[in-house]
């Protein structure tokens, strides 16, 4: 089994296994992913990046749907938690 | 026969503010237009209130609607936001002309000044490198125009004018319009209909000039100014069959309208993907940041095209009751406060604020 990918999320370290997706490993962490204009929580809904639920901040850049991401070693990434 | 003191065809933001200036000043208005409120060039628009400065009547008509649309800053629907307009120099031959521009504002009273390398990029942490300064209006704003356009004609509805949900075929021979359901209205007629001045008035030269603009997702605080390359004049205001300048815009939102590109001779309104190619390469390179973020909608309109660039904005030629309010390019959002009370004052006798001579129709003989 391949070494896992180690990331960042709301600045909390996790460790997930290669090829996870970005909504993935968000979800094990329970975190919320996005609010929508009106200030209501949002959590991914179709996960093939049709419905743009899963928007998070990734690396510094805004709106990446997160479940069409696979994780990289080492991403920081931001919900809007 | 139903009988009014003023018949506005058209209920873009023009006819609209036409309505609605005509009903504040006592006038028994009525109002045409089959389609919705603010529906054509008015719902295109990127909704910059901008001192245009590059003509001297253009700038006397956007310097005069620029002050009434102060009375719209506190209004929801509107969503007015001060700002300010960001021209940016992109080399030396650019840079060279604020100084002419600085002078042009400021004979027109409108604030503004020179901003070099270090505060520009300051002001906008996005634009690229090696640019050589630029130009700040601090009182230039934005709006979201269809809504002006609705708030128009409901304070016009709710001081008694008419509203007709149908098109206009035809001018009567002293005044009046026939509408399209074969109903006839009679009174002196302001015809305020856009790109579809020719239908009514085919003795106004009128041409479509189409345009692309393109929205972003949210990305809030990375553009802070409407932000223009001091090239754009020459794509407005030259004549090339098509061009492209570096226009971008912050909505409250945090989404990012991109402009701009400029047409002749397009007269179908779907999406040309070269001239959006063309439009975004344009912006990418003052703004490369832009290139990582996604839109989420392109569209196009067009603007009404006068012979000569400026509106037509009075009496039309030989006709005794006949009005016209069209014409405004790509301006007429800016300028549609200041054209109504400019026509409506022509109307009623009274002298305008301005000089009313340089927007005459009958300047076009045809």
């Amino acid at each position: 089994m391949s070494a896992p990918v180690r990331l960042q999320i709301n600045g909390h370290g996790v460790e997930v296994p290669p090829g996870t997706s970005v909504a993935a490993a968000i979800a094990r962490l329970g975190l919320p992913f996005r609010r929508s204009v009106q200030g209501h929580w949002r959590a991914p809904l179709c996960g093939i990046g049709v419905c743009f639920e899963c928007r998070v901040r990734i690396d510094g850049l805004a709106q990446q749907r997160a479940c069409m991401l696979p994780v990289r070693e080492g991403m920081q990434v931001w919900t809007d938690a | 026969m139903k009988s009014y003191d003023l018949i506005v065809v058209g209920a873009g933001i023009v006819g609209a503010a036409c309505a609605d200036c005509a009903s504040e000043a006592g006038l028994r208005v009525a109002l045409v237009e089959p389609g919705p409120i603010g529906g054509g060039a008015t719902a295109a628009a990127m909704g910059h209130l901008v001192a245009m400065d590059d003509d001297p009547a253009e700038l006397a008509l956007a310097r005069y609607s620029l002050g009434l649309w102060q009375a719209m800053a506190d209004l929801p629907q509107a969503e007015y936001r001060r700002c300010g307009t960001l021209w940016v120099a992109a080399s030396e031959e650019d840079r060279a002309r604020i100084p002419a521009k600085l002078a042009r504002l400021d004979a027109a009273g409108v604030a503004a000044r020179a901003v070099d390398a270090r505060e520009l990029y300051r002001l906008e942490p996005a634009l690229v490198a090696g640019l050589a300064g630029g130009l700040l209006v601090p009182a230039d704003a934005v709006v979201f125009p269809p809504a002006v356009a609705r708030h128009l004609v409901e304070r016009a509805l709710r001081r008694g004018t008419a509203f007709y949900r149908s098109g206009a075929s035809h001018i009567g021979a002293a005044a009046g319009v026939r509408l399209h359901d074969h109903s006839e209205l009679s009174g002196p007629v302001l015809v305020a209909t856009g790109c579809a001045l020719p239908q009514l008035l085919p003795g106004l030269p009128l041409r479509p000039r189409k345009g692309h603009l393109a929205i972003t997702d949210r990305y809030p605080g990375t553009v802070h100014h409407q932000v223009l390359e001091l090239g754009y004049a020459d794509s407005a205001h030259g004549e090339a069959d098509s061009s492209v300048a570096f226009n971008v815009q912050p909505r409250p939102t945090g989404q990012i309208l991109i402009g701009s590109s400029r047409e002749y001779g397009a007269t179908t309104p779907e999406v040309s993907l070269p001239m959006v190619r063309r439009m975004l390469q344009r912006a990418f390179r003052f703004m490369p940041v832009l290139r990582q973020l996604d839109a989420l909608r392109l569209w196009t309109g067009f603007r009404p095209v006068s012979a000569d660039g400026q509106p037509y904005l009075g009496r039309v030629a030989g006709r005794r009751d006949v009005w016209v309010a069209a014409g405004h390019e790509g301006l007429g959002i800016t300028t549609s406060l200041g054209s109504a009370r400019l026509v409506v004052d022509l109307v009623l006798g009274r002298r305008p604020a301005i000089d009313p001579q340089p927007y005459d129709p009958a300047r076009v003989a045809r």
